[in-house]
């Protein structure tokens, strides 16, 4: 196996060719913030918190979605980037109706956590309150739009993992969703073999079991990637 | 020239309020009312939303009573899954609604209306609080902090916090009750009672002595009290059924399911408050006035059932009539209940059923309609949902305990304005600040919680206007 070096933040690590920006800083004992990255699940760079910076360059890499090149020179804690992280979780909170008071995942929450990290106390951006519907139709399982940030992890691991693909995303902008089936109520769709790994990787309360009531769900986004490791490595320990 | 006096805002009340006082062309009371100024509109807002999170929502009411909205909203989601909780969770709930009424009971009488009897009515308006009192008595002031403390701390260590714990859910309870916990209650239960063994003796001194004018001037008229009971027909603060009781002993109804709560009750609405008007359907609006909270539980109830909460019934009684009619009397009934809930929290504490580790029931949606009911430490608190197949609500009613003591609190505030006002106002008068104090003092026997009634939320202050006949503000003393 080839091995590439680069530096980030000052720090020279080497990493298997192949592998990810993301990798590589968190080799190098770093860390950024993430939501729609989940090990076990292709990346897709959906909610640009990994964003960093590469000297020589002007663009961003969402470094979750970026492969490490050798020689890079990576920067992922500056001011800019720290300006640009804490506006983009302003704007999750103001363009959903995220009310951790009595949310199912109050306390497991991804987006709580990372609203603590990049220092959110408030939002700089009016909060847009749309109208959105909860999806109950399902026997176990709900979705309450409200609070979906559109990582799409709860697509890919119905795709990539169950295979069983009842998950898509809808409209553009603004009116961007998730639907289930052909933009079916969820319980109407036949393909749902209601494994529930959707609701275990959601990194907030947007899916969640039906009789979880405030703070009371326990998610396992681990199990993406064990799962993974299960079927492509034999490997049954966590 | 007729004019009206604002009292705005209405002060050591939760919420926000107005009183005024409106007067004809020479100068005498024609009417009082009591403005509840504050809307929140929670009904509307739980619309669309899954009847599992009513308790987290609706417990966000209220920082004062959580609980009563939890209990209520978890009683309604049991009746939606048609399931019987397990009997450890109906214990626990017992302990939980127990421990709620204790505290917010202590919070009435030593941080809110004891500084008005024991530092007095005309006492500094800037020391008349809990930090006068605790100058005044800094050991009754440290033991009632301490009182409503034990029943913060029993909210706690059910719910893993003090205020806003959604630990009761439709199905029973999250948590069983951990022995340490148990512990800790029996520990603390001695100084509970020694506290309010004091706060009796001390208040019935003073019913007997300085306050006897307020007991009579202060919301005594005859209406009906309504409240719940056990099939026996006890004192009841969680399941049972509701009765109406009149002022002259007769039971006007019993045995009435919460279920059916729209046959007896009606809610009118008024322009000038938030605050909606229930009465009793079969009597019609206005006269159809009752009352709920300490007071009409101990009136409507036959007896308590514990044995030292039972003698203090019969002293009240004896004091305030077999049926009390004296709004007044609400903060001897506090002080009782708080007997009553020591006594069932330390019979609950040695239940050794209560330690049981099954107390949730799990099931599915089965119904899509049920009224629950608790008591709150402010009365009877009715929550009404509808649902779809898919359990999210299409319709909510709130039915609060402050919003069916509106029409009493307002004869209160009449009461007191025609006994302490001059008659007729002399034009330019000064509205006195003992006169100010006293109509507060009326509206503060109910221990209102307009953030509840009106689902609206914030401290209350209070403002009085003296407004003349063709509507100018003629006087108006604020309190913020």
């Amino acid at each position: 196996m080839s091995v590439i070096t680069l530096q980030v933040d000052g720090r020279d690590v080497a990493v298997p060719a192949g592998s990810t920006l993301l990798q590589a800083i968190r080799a190098a004992g770093l860390s950024v913030p993430t939501l729609c990255d989940l090990e076990g699940l292709e990346p897709v760079g959906a909610c640009r918190l990994c964003l960093v910076e590469l000297e020589g360059s002007q663009r961003l890499l969402p470094a979750c979605a970026s492969e490490a090149s050798e020689g890079q020179v990576i920067r992922t804690d500056t001011a800019q980037l720290q300006g640009y992280r804490r506006m983009a979780v302003e704007l999750f909170f103001a363009e959903g109706n995220h009310v951790c008071a009595f949310c199912v995942a109050n306390g497991t929450c991804e987006l709580q956590d990372v609203a603590v990290a990049v220092g959110m106390d408030h939002s700089r951006f009016p909060y847009q309150y749309p109208q959105r519907a909860v999806d109950a139709s399902h026997p176990r399982f709900s979705l309450d739009h409200n609070r979906c940030i559109l990582c799409t992890r709860c697509v890919r691991v119905c795709d990539q993992i169950e295979g069983a693909h009842v998950w898509d995303v809808a409209e553009r902008g603004s009116d961007c969703r998730i639907v289930a089936g052909l933009d079916q109520h969820w319980g109407e769709v036949d393909a749902c073999t209601s494994c529930g790994k959707c609701v275990d990787v959601c990194p907030t309360g947007a899916l969640y079991a039906k009789e979880d009531t405030t703070a009371e769900k326990h998610p396992h986004p681990e199990r993406a990637g064990q799962l993974r490791r299960a079927r492509e490595q034999r490997q049954w320990t966590p | 020239m007729a004019r009206t006096i604002v009292i705005d805002p209405v002060t050591r009340i939760e919420g926000h309020a107005k009183i005024t006082l409106q007067l004809d062309d020479d100068g005498h009371l024609v009417d009082s009312r009591f403005h509840v100024v504050e809307y929140r509109g929670f009904e509307t807002f739980c619309e669309g939303r899954p009847f599992t999170e009513m308790a987290g929502i609706t417990a966000r009411i209220c920082g004062i009573c959580p609980v009563s909205h939890l209990l209520a909203a978890a009683k309604t989601g049991d009746k939606l899954l048609a399931v019987a909780i397990p009997p450890a969770a109906v214990k626990l709930r017992r302990l939980l609604n127990l421990a709620q009424i204790t505290q917010s009971h202590a919070l009435s009488f030593f941080h809110l209306s004891s500084p008005d009897f024991l530092l007095g009515w005309e006492s500094d308006p800037a020391r008349r609080n809990i930090f006068g009192l605790m100058a005044a008595d800094p050991e009754l002031a440290r033991a009632g902090i301490r009182l409503r403390q034990f029943g913060q701390q029993i909210l706690e260590l059910l719910g893993g916090r003090k205020i806003h714990a959604a630990w009761a859910v439709p199905g029973g309870v999250r948590s069983p009750l951990r022995a340490e916990a148990r512990d800790w209650i029996l520990a603390r239960l001695p100084e509970a009672q020694a506290t309010i063994r004091l706060a009796l003796e001390l208040h019935k001194r003073l019913l007997d002595g300085p306050l006897q004018q307020e007991q009579r001037l202060f919301g005594s008229f005859p209406s009906l009290f309504m409240g719940l009971v056990t099939p026996e027909g006890l004192w009841e603060h969680l399941d049972g059924q509701l009765r109406f009781r009149a002022s002259d002993g007769t039971i006007v109804a019993d045995g009435l399911r919460e279920d059916d709560y729209a046959s007896f009750l009606a809610e009118a609405v008024e322009p000038w408050s938030y605050l909606k008007f229930p009465y009793y359907r079969p009597l019609g609006y206005p006269d159809g006035m009752y009352r709920v909270g300490p007071l009409a539980r101990l009136n409507v109830c036959d007896r308590i059932g514990s044995p030292w909460a039972d003698r203090e019934l019969t002293e009240f009684r004896q004091r305030s009539g077999q049926v009390a009619i004296s709004s007044f009397a609400y903060h001897h009934a506090r002080l009782v209940e708080i007997v009553a809930c020591l006594e069932a929290i330390a019979t609950l504490v040695e239940d050794p059923e209560l330690m049981s580790a099954r107390v949730r029931s799990h099931a599915s949606l089965n119904r899509n309609e049920a009224v629950g009911v608790s008591e709150a430490p402010r009365g009877t608190l009715f929550h009404h949902y509808r649902v779809d197949d898919d359990g999210l609500l299409t319709k909510v009613n709130l039915i609060i305990a402050t919003g069916q003591n509106n029409l009493a609190m307002n004869r209160t505030v009449h009461q007191i304005a025609r006994a302490y006002i001059p008659d007729p106002v002399p034009a330019g008068v000064e509205i006195p600040e003992a006169l100010l104090n006293r109509l507060e003092a009326g509206i503060r026997c109910f221990d209102p919680c307009l953030s509840c009634s009106t689902h609206a939320a914030g401290q209350m202050p209070l403002a009085i206007s003296l407004v003349a006949a063709d509507g100018r503000v003629l006087a108006e003393r604020c309190r913020g």
